[in-house]
């Protein structure tokens, strides 16, 4: 019997692979994959690997910069990551973080209360306003029987839109920005800032720690994810086992929805201290896709695929300062989702390979 | 001036040889004919400059935005050339988005840059908290204010150079027996109305019977809009528009090129930068009748220069016609000389405080 091959691995050569065929494209243009990759450890350990024992070896604010990169990326991963657990395609994620920031970008600034209401409830009101928006794409499905992938698309722009609508339309707002949010609200530390060197890091990590237990805990551990995961495998088979399949649907989005939703506060409550209005996507949203897919839906792989793209995201400003244009690190992290794309098909070229050895092993 | 054009020429030509030989640095956008228009009247020796570093921040628009940024780096990179910086002395870090301004504003100030470049009011609330941050750091901020003791922002009297359009576009009317021109701004705030009060003072200082339309697209992004806008407004008998519109503009731009290649006469009044060749239908020819220029190249070269001779101090500078800060492309293939010549006397009159143009628009008054 031939082993079937670890989604671990698979996703480790997927990267690998990337990484090969991105040094080669570096090589090409003429630019050195060795500063790429320092640049990468840099950021994501704060060492500088070129000044080992020198001054400047350590800087906090890379690391600090780094995970605060990589937390709303997690939690869009677990976003949608949820949803293909019980076979939906979450490509709202995008629209249900511009929401959730409106949410608590509106709560931040019209409510006065002590922070331990405060900030809880705009992170509550983050998710609330999150886990709607996936809610009605899931409603349709489960009712109507609309595609998900039509309704989350429409349902991004709409939140583009509405999110900037409202945006602008809170007291104090101009054509940007609206006013500074109450700092009861936010997940500001000055401790965390002066840890690592005034970097922006903040609260947002236990916020993201939870929500990867909570999601390891609701798929893994209950009925409720049982339940889900059966819909996800074959839908039909879970209705006849007497599982109410459309209402788990609206129930899966609504989940996946919230998660995003909180991927909105870490943006706004913690990155920011201000609503933005928005030109285009910022992609957060997409980039849990690709996270989603490289960590094969798990909390834990979900963790990992979020901080490798959160490192690939924060780094872009060291690689451009020794020297690599923004394109080539943007191409890498294009490379990556690529590669994990065709993780199916590197896993039949291993069995291609594998058959052969074994006829060739036959013959002898 | 054939001198300059000269120098210009050589400067061109030296760029390119070196951009030949360059492997390793990231490519930089090809120098346009913009650089060249950096005034200078303080001629300095090398040797009395010290070798600064200089690093540009652009925003979300990237490099070759063809405005701004690019313009501000162009202002770096003539001043590089000039004063024979070695390379690597100036370079740029490009946002992805705004989450990235902190970062990328923090790796200049820690690589110690004895001056850092950032443009747009969309930076406004980042370099606060960099130039508290690293009170040291030396920052130029163009068109916005940040007070801070460190840091210089740079604003444009955006009405003065659209007194100057607004004088040609009434010229051109004229001439062709036309009595309407128009106004099209992208959002109808303080920043854009400025140029709106600037342009109807210079129309009516021509002709105080001409009449001036004005309307917003109500967004800066949206050429679709421009467009039918200014479908709008060349029904309605404008002659000439000026659009404040950035990329909605675009749109205006194409309307009128639609328009003349169907054989009616219609022109346009280009911002921020020479658009001449934007405008351009057939052979060299172009709707463009002149261009409202904001030499952002301008402030990013007077500063650099005044961090090499240590004379860098916190503050706001206006960045007027007498400054150089805004006015009318050198070259003008759609004016006559005769108007060309007039365009000037007005901007005397400006210079020397004659004529005094007012940036807050008659509507609102």
């Amino acid at each position: 019997m031939l082993k079937k091959r670890s989604h671990l691995t698979l996703s480790l050569i997927a990267i690998l692979l990337s990484f090969v065929v991105a040094s080669v494209v570096m090589l090409i243009s003429g630019i050195s994959p060795l500063s790429f990759f320092l640049s990468l450890i840099r950021t994501m350990t704060g060492m500088n690997l070129r000044a080992i024992g020198k001054e400047g070896f350590f800087n906090a604010r890379y690391l600090g910069e780094f995970i605060q990169m990589a937390m709303p990326i997690i939690l869009t991963g677990l976003s949608v990551g949820f949803a293909f657990r019980t076979g939906l395609f979450n490509i709202g994620a995008e629209g249900q973080v511009i929401m959730g920031s409106v949410g608590a970008v509106a709560v931040g600034i019209l409510f006065k209360l002590p922070f331990y209401i405060h900030l809880p409830l705009a992170i509550f009101v983050a998710a609330l306003c999150g886990a709607l928006w996936g809610w009605i794409p899931g409603y349709f499905k489960a009712k109507f029987g609309v595609h998900e992938v039509v309704v989350t698309i429409m349902m991004n722009y709409t939140a583009l839109y509405l999110g900037n609508f409202i945006i602008k339309a809170l007291p104090g707002s101009d054509n940007q920005k609206t006013v500074k949010l109450a700092a009861t609200s936010l997940l500001h530390s000055k401790f965390l800032r002066q840890l690592t060197g005034n970097s922006r890091l903040h609260w947002g990590f236990i916020v993201v720690i939870i929500a990867l237990f909570v999601y390891h805990f609701i798929i893994e551990k209950t009925t409720f994810g049982y339940e889900l995961r059966a819909v996800g495998f074959n839908k039909d088979a879970a209705e006849y086992g007497g599982i109410k399949v459309s209402s788990r649907i609206a129930y899966s989005m609504a989940i996946a929805g919230a998660f995003a939703g909180l991927a909105g506060a870490m943006l706004t409550l913690g990155t920011f201290d201000y609503g933005r209005v928005i030109g285009t996507f910022e992609n957060y949203g997409f980039d849990g896709i690709a996270v989603a897919l490289l960590g094969g839906n798990t909390a834990f792989g979900i963790f990992f695929g979020g901080l490798l793209f959160g490192g690939l995201k924060s780094s872009q400003t060291l690689m451009q300062a020794s020297g690599i244009p923004l394109e080539i690190a943007i191409i890498v992290s294009a490379l990556i989702i690529l590669f994990v794309a065709m993780k199916n098909g590197i896993d039949l070229v291993f069995e291609w390979m594998d058959a052969r050895k074994r006829s060739k092993d036959e013959s002898h | 001036m054939k001198r300059f054009l000269a120098l210009a020429l050589v400067l061109l030509l030296s760029f390119s040889l070196i951009s030949c030989g360059e492997k390793e640095a990231p490519a930089a956008p090809e120098a346009t004919e913009e650089e060249t228009l950096v005034v200078d009247n303080d001629e300095v020796d090398k040797a009395s400059l010290k070798e600064i570093t200089i690093g540009l921040v652009t925003d979300t628009g990237g490099i070759d935005d063809k405005s701004f940024n690019q313009g501000t780096w162009e202002g770096i990179k003539y001043y590089a050339k000039k004063f024979e910086l070695p390379e690597g002395n100036i370079s740029f870090l490009q946002s992805t988005s705004d989450a990235d301004y902190i970062p990328n504003l923090s790796q200049f100030s820690e690589d110690k840059k004895d001056l850092m470049v950032a443009a747009g009011f969309l930076f406004e609330e980042s370099i606060a908290k960099i130039a508290a941050d690293f009170p040291d750091q030396k920052i130029l901020f163009i068109d916005a204010v940040v007070e801070a003791p460190n840091v210089l922002n740079a604003l444009f009297a955006e009405h003065e150079g659209s007194y100057l359009v607004g004088v040609a576009a009434a010229l051109k009317a004229q001439d062709a027996g036309k009595d309407t021109v128009g106004f099209v701004g992208g959002m109808d705030f303080d920043t854009i109305q400025k140029f709106e009060a600037g342009f109807e003072q210079g129309v009516l200082a021509v002709d105080p019977n001409m009449k001036v339309v004005i309307d917003y697209v109500g967004d800066f992004n949206k050429p679709e809009d421009g467009q039918t806008l200014a479908a709008k407004m060349y029904d309605a008998g404008v002659y000439v528009i000026y659009h404040a519109a950035g990329g909605s503009g675009n749109g205006v731009i194409k309307e009128a090129k639609d328009r003349v290649q169907n054989g009616e006469d219609v022109w346009v009044i280009g911002v921020d930068k020479d658009q001449f060749s934007e405008g351009v239908y057939a052979d060299g020819k172009s709707v463009i009748l002149t261009s409202m220029l904001k030499a952002v190249y301008q402030a990013a070269y007077d500063t650099s220069k005044l961090v090499a001779q240590d004379k860098f101090e916190g503050g706001t500078r206006i960045y007027d016609l007498k400054a150089n800060g805004v006015g009318i492309p050198a070259v003008n293939p759609n004016l006559t000389e005769e108007w060309t010549k007039k365009i000037e006397e007005y901007a005397n009159k400006i210079r020397n405080g004659e004529i005094m143009v007012d940036p807050v628009p008659s509507r609102i008054k």
